[in-house]
């Protein structure tokens, strides 16, 4: 199928960009990896009148790691990620998720940031960045800002990123040395989004009872969520069975997916809690540890 | 617009509207039928080109003037007549293509992963090559065609060191 | 620099039969030079762009075509009323009833055809289509065959029946089999499903038609699988003489019987040639090719079955409802509307059946198209390998025993079937034997019974099917009134070369390598030098084509007999060079010589060359001929499969540990490719049994219009396959051959559903449909009470 016309401009700064989407108003577009956008144009679900390409922004392609925070720029993409070590060694939640979204090849030209100004419901990244407590910068004309999380996640493939403004930056917090995560996802085959998934991080002390937990869940509502009830009753404890299926029982009740091709509203909702189950298991496995009985 | 496009170590200047898919630029405009179009959701695969050297695209979900400024193998540049590249021959060796709809991504899509991985196992090139569907072969001998692809190609550095 | 690879081709052999010579169809296709439909641009060509129906049932009440004819470089949009004018808004289907090409005053699916759009580029075609605005107004939608059933809401109002029942169609001895039934000391029912599905070869149909104004010859090139068939189809449509249409199918992206029918897509194109004088291209999107080509299967199957406490079945009875769609478009031979359907009872010796198939129109898309299937056996053997199965588990017999005491013995064949078949050849028990032993059943028996003690779930999946392939003999079998035998042509040149052509036609099968291998086989010639063409109606012989397994069994014995009539006059040549009269000739080791004096020889291609610079006295010149097969019998291909799954209990998901299939398929040409076309199947039916399915909603919604919604499994899912093969020959064929390409798709998903039936029966699951998801596996496992963590 074929997109709608449009009138192409690239962009070669932040500025340059945030101008440009000024200039052109609402019916404009920041073009990141194109494999959200460009198959919605395609169906001509999205017809916009301009494109802002952001791809040859060499400023925007970095992954670093200072002070405790890793930052990465707008046109990193997945496969980056995917074939980091720096993200293999130490960012085991981003790199769980950039081995299972979308597919091989999709993978080099969708970026962390275009998935996460998409916020497709069902998508990979917002569950992973709440669990993550990660944080996005958001440019426009006048100048930055910080949104975390839970403000960047508003609706349905709508974010804290406003007409005219430009996502140009993600922070996500280094994990300590005793941090362990997991991100499990139900796909019925490559390529396909979460029938549920759910993304967690857990940080322990040395005795063993959580220091930190973060949860987020993907595919069960209008957005992605994150089980702050689940995180609460971990917070402190030993991770025992039965805290476990107490956690899973909250994201379960949180949970109030449709009935699609995925699957059933009943079968998500009970799912994604066995999801977050296996997550807590996993992420304490990789810590070597077990769940305490 | 006129653009010029590198592909295969060759420059074209095609006139293109901004919303034409690479796909179509490099079947229509520059004559280069051996990417195909398979579906509309950019699923199948069957587009696959290669970008600068190692990095597999599908042409499908790239507007051609996007394409500007890079190097663009596609199937027609991997090699042809008497220099058949040693994933083409393994292809036709261990019977790893049927109707050959699939076949000259596939063979993009492993080209690619040769790059990132030179001796991938079985699992590695299952999943690597996740992203390209095939309706006729069962993948069965795909693998293996790849796995001789990739002996062939490790050969001569390894017979360097 | 010439295309033509030197590694490429074979080694010089002739000796061709059975061997697993690389395929010569492969140098362009590595090298992306295939030429498929979509590859092929004319000087002034069109491209057409289809609007489609939002609604599955509802009436047009006016069509505003003003602001697409607009958009610029829109050159025409035609509508029924249009097509009309050339008795072209209706077309006759395969199965004798009649299905509109655009829609006329109503709308009977979700996606049908409504306008054509012309022009320049494709994007500007999409744009119009775009701004066609149709006014519909919604009628009540029957999207169940269950529902259509009760007779409500009359689909087709333009009928004279005001039904929506199409047939009833019946085989076997109805009180015999319910007789035999209520007598039976065990009786068994099993319901099945099996899901409507596409076929989806990754190439979607496609067409360039290109009338010819000054010659009035009218050119197609066309996805077909059937291009003589086609050609008759749209003479008989148009009125155009068939010597004034050629059909050409270039390469084609993969069939699987869904490039048997005429579509309207491929009509409107026509129709815009006529119309316009000039080419014009269509090749559909995904999602057109999801919503509106043929599907295939849709059947609700039961089956009952008789037997005795010792385990001796009695008696088999199926009844179906089949959903056809909003016309009876399914392709199969006319006599056979349920297609070959009563092969049902498989391989075992029932003796007594009766089945019966009832077919509705609803508001879904219309096919019934055998997907990699010869004609309704893929849901007959999907039927009675489950029945059996569940029956043996009825029984508590191991399935494996059950089998062995029900197959048909091999002294048995010819073994006339009680549903009215004569089974050629086959012998069950060893094949099953081969394939039990492969996989080793004793121990993963063991394996299992201990997995269970604790508590893991492991399951083994038998399905050991019969197939009936090659359709036909002419005295049975015809589509359209034209008997299904097969033509080929041979012509063998002074050098000794060859053109071979057939009036099959290859979509991945490998006949360019196969049907020279045969020829090479009879008459002693480097398979090197034997060129194979399909697809052109211009040159090829007559033949109804590719599909139903059936290029083998028919253009296989054309191929072999007609090498055999050429060799005869080969013979009469030999006898001419070598001074003897053709008494004294014989045919050893591939060359004719004296009798008894191996010295005293010439090759087919002396006698080649002699038929052009000197003819044996009294003998036409030149050496080649055109054959037409009219089988005696179809061919009976069997095989067993066995399948182990392994089943995660907190999420439902079940691996496919092994697949072992053991084929039977007669002689063997190719075994490299045999395998590849067993493999190709078993991945197929690993998709029908895990993940393909289309399905509606209640408004008539078509929910699976594309690849993220229709499943198409990667290589990251599909499992790895064993195969292997026992040979029992067919003994009416020419070369003894039977066919391959459908068995494993026929034959596997019976064995995968089986193997999680199995793994999950300690839970008390005896049913589970097709595809099986997880949340399937997973609502069962809850249900009786598994944790999941
Ligand atoms: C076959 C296939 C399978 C997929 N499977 C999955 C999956 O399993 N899970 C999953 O999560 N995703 C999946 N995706 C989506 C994929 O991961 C996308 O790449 C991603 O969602 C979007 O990233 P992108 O860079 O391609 O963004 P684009 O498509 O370029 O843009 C997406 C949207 O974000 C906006 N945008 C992009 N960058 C910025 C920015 N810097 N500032 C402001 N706005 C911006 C765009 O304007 C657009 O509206 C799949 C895609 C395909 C084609
Ligand atoms: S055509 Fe299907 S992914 Fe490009
Ligand atoms: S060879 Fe036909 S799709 Fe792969």
């Amino acid at each position: 199928m074929f997109p709608a016309s449009f009138d192409f401009y690239r962009a070669h700064s932040a500025e340059e960009a945030v101008s440009l989407l000024g200039e052109h108003g609402a019916d404009s577009r920041i073009l990141a990896g194109g494999q959200s956008l460009i198959p919605a144009m395609r169906y001509r679900l999205a017809q916009p009148t301009v494109l802002v390409d952001i791809n040859q922004m060499q400023a925007a392609n970095y992954i670093t790691e200072e002070n405790g925070e890793l930052r990465i720029g707008a046109t990193v993409r997945d496969s980056d990620l995917e074939f980091s070590d720096l993200i293999r060694t130490n960012y085991q939640l981003m790199s769980d998720v950039s081995d299972v979204v979308a597919d091989p090849i999709v993978r080099f030209r969708g970026t962390l940031i275009g998935s996460l100004c998409h916020n497709d419901p069902s998508g990979d990244w917002p569950a992973a960045m709440l669990a993550a407590r990660a944080k996005m910068i958001i440019q426009n004309k006048d100048g930055k800002r910080v949104v975390n999380a839970d403000e960047f996640i508003v609706d349905s493939f709508t974010t804290a990123v406003e007409e005219g403004e430009m996502a140009v930056e993600t922070i996500w917090p280094t994990p300590s040395k005793n941090t362990g995560a997991s991100y499990q996802k139900i796909e019925r085959k490559v390529g396909d989004y979460a029938t549920a998934a759910a993304a967690v991080q857990l940080e322990l002390n040395e005795d063993g009872t959580v220091k930190e937990a973060g949860i987020g869940i993907t595919a069960v509502s209008y957005v992605a969520l994150r089980v702050a009830e689940g995180e609460a009753l971990l917070r402190g404890q030993k991770v025992t069975r039965n805290l476990i299926k107490a956690v899973a029982a909250e994201a379960s009740k949180m949970a109030d997916p449709i009935a699609d091709g995925r699957g059933s509203a009943e079968y998500k909702k009970e799912v994604v809690g066995v999801l977050v189950a296996k997550g807590i298991m996993q992420s304490l496995e990789r810590l070597g540890r077990k769940v305490e009985a | 617009m006129e653009i010029t496009l590198n592909v295969n170590g060759q420059e074209h200047k095609v006139d293109v509207e901004p919303r034409t898919l690479l796909v179509y630029a490099l079947r229509e405009n520059c004559g280069l039928k051996g990417a195909h179009v398979g579906c509309d959701s950019s699923s199948c695969g069957v587009c696959t080109v290669v970008l600068d050297g190692k990095i597999p695209v599908k042409s499908c979900t790239m507007f051609a003037v996007q394409a500007e400024g890079h190097e663009i193998t596609t199937i027609e540049g991997l090699g042809g007549g008497a220099n058949l590249h040693p994933l083409q021959k393994a292809f036709h060796e261990q019977h790893g293509l049927q109707c050959g709809y699939c076949t000259p991504a596939m063979i993009m899509s492993s080209y690619a992963l040769l790059q990132h991985n030179p001796d991938p196992s079985e699992d590695d090139i299952r999943r690597g090559l996740s992203g390209n569907l095939c309706r006729c072969t069962g993948y069965m001998n795909i693998v293996k065609a790849v796995q001789q692809a990739a002996a062939d190609m490790r050969q001569p550095a390894e017979a360097a060191d | 620099m010439s295309d033509q690879i030197k590694d490429l081709n074979p080694a010089k052999e002739c000796r061709a039969m059975g061997k697993s010579i690389k395929r010569r169809e492969d140098a362009r296709f590595v090298q992306g030079r295939g030429t498929y439909v979509d590859d092929i641009e004319l000087p002034k060509m069109l491209h057409m762009a289809i609007v489609h129906s939002p609604y599955a049932h509802a009436l047009i009440k006016g069509i505003d075509t003003a602001e697409a004819l607009k958009v610029p470089g829109v050159k025409a949009i035609i509508t029924a009323k249009d097509l009309a004018g050339f008795n072209l808004d209706w077309i006759p289907t395969l199965a004798g009833d009649k299905q509109m090409v655009l829609a006329t005053d109503r709308v009977m699916y979700q996606y049908q055809e409504v306008a054509a759009v012309f022009a320049e580029t494709r994007a500007q075609a999409v744009d119009a289509a775009q701004l066609v605005e149709v006014d519909y107004e919604p009628l009540e939608v029957v999207a169940d065959p269950f529902k259509a059933r009760e007779d409500k809401v009359i689909l087709r109002t333009d009928r004279e029946k005001k039904t929506n029942h199409i047939f009833n169609w019946n085989v076997g001895d109805r009180e015999a089999t319910d007789k035999a039934l209520a007598e039976a000391e065990v009786r068994v029912k099993q319901k099945a499903y099996y899901p409507r599905v596409h076929a989806s070869p990754l190439e979607p149909c496609a067409i360039v038609a290109d009338m010819n104004t000054a010659t009035g010859r009218l050119t197609l090139y066309l996805t077909s699988q059937a291009p003589h068939a086609h050609r008759t189809v749209v003479s008989l449509v148009t009125g155009i003489p068939e010597s004034n249409i050629r059909i050409v199918s270039p390469d084609i992206g993969g069939g699987f019987g869904n490039k048997v029918p005429v579509y309207p897509g491929y009509v409107c194109a026509a129709a815009g040639t006529i119309v316009l004088g000039v080419p014009v291209k269509w090749v559909a999107t995904r999602t057109e090719s999801m919503t509106t080509d043929s599907f295939a299967r849709d059947f609700h199957m039961e089956a009952e079955i008789g037997a005795t406490k010792e385990g001796k079945v009695t008696a088999l009875k199926v009844t179906t409802v089949a959903d056809h769609g909003a016309f009876d478009a399914a392709a199969d031979p006319s006599k056979y509307p349920a297609g070959l359907f009563s092969i049902c009872t498989g391989s075992y010796d029932f003796p007594t059946a009766f089945t019966e198939v009832d077919a509705y129109y609803t508001n879904k898309t219309p096919g019934g198209v055998a997907y990699r299937c010869s004609f309704r056996v893929t849901e007959a053997s999907y039927m009675i390998e489950r029945a059996m199965d569940t029956a043996a588990r009825e029984l508590n017999m191991d399935p494996a025993e059950f089998r062995f005491k029900n197959f048909i013995q091999k002294e048995q064949f010819p073994y006339n079937s009680p549903l009215g078949w004569t089974y050629d050849s086959g012998d069950y028990e060893t094949t099953f034997k081969v394939a039990l032993e492969k996989v080793g059943y004793e121990e993963l028996r063991k394996e299992q019974a201990e997995k269970r003690a604790k508590g893991e779930i492991m399951g083994i999946g038998i399905s050991t099917f019969t197939e009936i392939v090659g359709a036909g003999p002419s005295k049975d079998f015809d589509i359209l009134g034209i008997k299904m035998f097969d033509g080929a042509e041979i012509r063998i040149h002074p050098t000794g070369s060859v053109i071979v052509r057939a009036g099959t036609k290859s979509q991945g099968q490998g006949h360019e390598t196969t049907w020279a291998q045969i020829v090479a086989e009879e008459l002693g010639l480097d398979v090197d030098k034997i060129l194979v063409e399909e697809g052109d109606t211009d040159t090829a012989p007559y033949g109804l084509g590719t599909y139903a397994s059936r290029s083998t069994p028919t253009a296989g014995g054309a191929l072999a007999l007609g090498a055999r009539r050429i060799r005869e006059k080969a013979k009469r040549i030999a006898a001419h060079l070598l001074e003897v009269s053709a008494d004294d000739i014989e045919w050893e080791d591939y060359k004719f010589q004296i009798k008894g004096v191996p010295s005293k020889s010439v090759t087919t291609q002396d006698c080649a060359f002699a038929a052009y610079t000197n003819p044996a006295p009294g003998d036409e010149p030149g050496l080649e001929t055109t054959y037409y097969y009219d089988p005696p019998n179809l061919t009976f291909p069997h095989g067993a499969y066995i399948c182990v799954v392994d089943i995660d209990k907190s999420t439902g998901e079940v691996k496919v540990r092994r697949f072992v299939a053991i084929d039977d398929c007669g002689t063997i040409i190719n075994p490299m490719i045999v395998e590849g076309q067993v493999h190709g199947g078993l991945a197929e039916g690993f998709a029908m049994a895990f993940m393909q399915e289309i399905v509606y909603d209640e408004e008539g919604n078509h929910l699976n219009t594309n690849y993220t919604d229709y499943l198409i499994p990667t290589a990251y899912e599909v499992p790895k396959f064993e195969t292997g093969n026992t040979v029992t020959p067919s003994p009416h064929h020419p070369i003894g051959a039977k066919g391959v390409g459908e068995s494993p798709t026929v034959g596997s998903p019976a064995a995968y559903v089986n193997a999680v039936i199995d793994a999950l029966s300690p839970y008390g699951v005896s049913e589970i449909d097709m595809p099986i998801s997880r949340e399937k596996v997973f609502s069962k496992l809850r249900a009786a009470g598994v944790e999941a963590f």
